[in-house]
């Protein structure tokens, strides 16, 4: 059913990561698909990396080391901006596009108030492209 | 003193250490990681990423000053107005000194191999196109101010000028009208020349250079690296990102307050609309509310365009005040003042010695300390959006192209006024400050059309300064991060409006603006130091 399966990844908030990341091994496991971890990072120094260069070490290191658990094969894609919280959404429908990937599996947060302002990123994804978008929750949320 | 410990970064083949950013470049070898002195949660579902010291400090600063301001409206007016006041007249000579240095500094690095250095690494692409990126550094630095002293400025220099005395620019030209003009368009030039893009390029290329270089966090500490080494992570570090957000959050919610004061009173002379209290708070309620779009937005969506909008209005007044007013005058007008701007140069920006003692300290020693003050913003905005620009690209773009608009703006509308009042008409001299602009075009063709454009104009020349002014605070307060939560910005904005607000209804807005001029002192020494980081820091880097 999917070939593709594209997850976006917050180097900064691995910890909310973790729930998403295990759904991403079962599912590309049982449909035999790859994976593509895609991040997103700014110009400038940031808390995860000093440079972008440095950004995308460290992706393709995660990308590596969630090969080593799943064993299914993995790339890397890092899209840079100058303002990431703001181009978020744009910047993944752009990468589902790229990577053509046909599920995009990502960690998000329970509804809340907030919403009506700030959409989650999930939301906004779900609603602008054509590939299927699963939402995982993380386990302090509930 | 200076700190040498950089170290040439290794190749971006997976080695051992830190890539370079894009291509060669320089890292500073420091183990702070950006964000470790923050504060996390997301408590009631807001999530927020601040730095505890600075913000905390900040927001008690300002809270001190409002409540001070409101509560104490005629002890703290003539504190704030004597201190301004001392400053500009006593130490005029400082400032004038400090933006000679920076303007030399800028001007002479766009002909040394220097400028061959490129922002974000050797191979960093930039982010905007030369329109969106020329848009945002104008829209921030200074667009509202020309559309309030195209106008008023030359023609208030004039006056003077032929009148002679301490308040002409160098003594003026007394019974000389060529002169007198000559004098208040080279004068009037020389406030929104190369001095004002001199100082905001100094803070901006010491930001970006030790952000995109040098791998520091885009927050006014880094430029203190060469002098200060680690010990910009702890109180110094803090004190200055803590004076940065009290002058840029100040600055810009008196100007917020100022211009509602300015576009109301253009509102009521347009088209009769009440200028009192509630069409000021709702013009602040309006431009909060817009900006607060744009912060949500982001640069690239919000500010980016916004600032688009407005150079096209902004060009197409420009251009009708150039095509139906003087044409022939303003066209040879651009060259002669141009000349005259080169000519008088030397004499108008001499520190000492002047016969002309009030020119200096109530005109130039109050614009210099006004955009010393606003470095820190402008200059944090412009590094924002310029990685990936070479050093000469990037001052070629920050100080020669808008002298050149600033010269173009000023003849145009300088020009415009002067020649209608030769003709006899005194309309616009004798109006108040903020009408004036309105007087000139009220003489030429279509003005309830053109008005119309320029009081559009002025509001959203607030947004994209209030907006970008939201991103620079929202930066500074979460210790350099650029991607903290959303809704740190739209607080920032929010607060921005409600200051603004507070302080129209409750007097205090000039006691306020006249604080942060004050401000302008510590940032003039702050960009001497950033003088010397700049050229420390462009000699370890690889160029070309």
């Amino acid at each position: 059913m999917f070939q593709h399966i594209m997850v976006p990844v917050d180097l900064a908030h691995m910890d909310t990561l973790e729930p998403a990341l295990g759904v991403v091994a079962d599912m590309a496991r049982h449909y035999d698909a790859n994976i593509t971890y895609v991040g997103i990072t700014t110009g400038t120094p940031s808390s995860v990396a000093r440079t972008p260069g440095e950004y995308e070490q460290k992706l393709e290191a995660f990308a590596q080391q969630r090969h080593s658990v799943h064993g299914r094969p993995v790339t890397a894609k890092v899209y840079q901006s100058p303002d990431p919280i703001a181009n978020m959404d744009d910047l993944l429908v752009d990468a589902v596009d790229d990577t053509n990937a046909d599920l995009v599996i990502m960690a998000t947060h329970l509804p809340r108030s907030l919403d009506a302002i700030i959409p989650a990123n999930g939301d906004k994804v779900a609603a602008r492209t054509s590939s299927s978008i699963f939402l995982v929750r993380a386990p302090q949320d509930k | 003193m200076a700190n040498d410990d950089t170290h040439q970064a290794p190749p971006e083949d997976g080695g051992q250490g830190i890539p370079a950013p894009s291509g060669a470049a320089n890292l500073i070898d420091t183990d702070y990681v950006i964000g470790q002195d923050n504060i996390k949660s997301s408590k009631f579902g807001i999530d927020f990423d601040l730095h505890g010291k600075v913000f905390t400090f900040s927001a008690l600063v300002i809270l001190i000053f409002v409540v001070l301001t409101l509560a104490l409206p005629d002890q703290m007016g003539p504190l704030f107005a004597g201190a301004k006041g001392w400053l500009t007249n006593n130490l005029s000579w400082v400032f004038l000194l400090a933006a000679n240095i920076f303007v030399i500094l800028t001007v002479a690095l766009i002909f040394t191999p220097l400028g061959k250095v490129r922002l974000g690494g050797a191979d960093a692409k930039p982010d905007f196109s030369y329109a969106g990126w020329f848009a945002m550094l104008f829209a921030a630095g200074m667009g509202i101010g020309l559309m309030f002293y195209g106008v008023s400025e030359p023609m208030t220099h004039f006056g003077t000028s032929v009148n002679g005395g301490s308040w002409a620019p160098l003594a003026g030209a007394e019974g000389d009208t060529d002169g007198a003009i000559r004098l208040s368009m080279a004068s009037t030039i020389y406030h929104w020349g190369l001095h004002p893009w001199g100082t905001y390029a100094v803070v901006a290329l010491a930001l970006a250079l030790f952000s995109y270089n040098k791998g520091l966090p885009l927050t006014m500490r880094s430029i203190f690296y060469p002098v200060l080494g680690e010990r910009i992570w702890g109180w110094p570090g803090h004190v200055i990102d803590i004076l940065a957000v009290f002058a840029t959050l100040f600055g810009l919610a008196t100007s917020l307050g100022l211009g509602a004061t300015q576009a109301s009173a253009g509102l009521e002379y347009l088209f009769g609309i009440p200028n009192n209290n509630v069409t000021m708070v709702l013009l602040i309620l309006g431009i909060t509310i817009v900006a607060l779009g744009s912060v949500v937005a982001g640069v690239d969506k919000g500010v980016q365009r916004l600032s688009q909008l407005n150079m096209t209005l902004a060009f197409l007044l420009l251009f009708f005040v150039i095509g139906v007013g003087p044409t022939l005058a303003i066209a040879t007008g651009f060259f002669d003042n141009l000349l005259a701007y080169f000519q008088e140069l030397p004499a108008l920006s001499m520190p000492f010695g002047r016969d002309d003692s009030n020119f200096v300290g109530g005109w130039t020693a109050f614009y210099w300390a006004w955009w010393i003050s606003w470095s820190p913003f402008v200059g944090m905005f412009i590094a924002r959006v310029s990685r990936g620009r070479s050093v000469r690209e990037f001052l070629i773009a920050v100080l020669l192209v808008p002298m050149l608009v600033s010269v173009l703006w000023m003849t145009a509308f300088g020009s415009t006024a002067i020649d209608q009042l030769l003709a006899g008409f005194e309309g616009a001299r004798d109006a108040a400050n903020e009408l004036q602009l309105f007087e000139m075009l009220g003489q030429l063709p279509l003005s309830a059309v053109t008005s119309f454009v320029g009081i559009v104009l002025v509001l959203v020349f607030f947004i994209t300064s209030s907006d970008s002014g939201s991103l620079v605070i929202d930066s500074i307060t979460a210790g350099g991060k650029v991607d903290a939560p959303k809704p740190q910005r739209i607080f920032w904005a929010l607060i921005e409006g409600f200051i603004a607000i507070a302080l129209l209804l409750g007097g205090g807005l000039e006691a306020l603006q006249a604080a942060v001029l004050t401000t302008g002192l510590p940032f003039a020494l702050i960009l001497l130091v950033g003088c010397y980081s700049i050229v420390k820091g462009l000699m370890s880097e690889p160029r070309g």
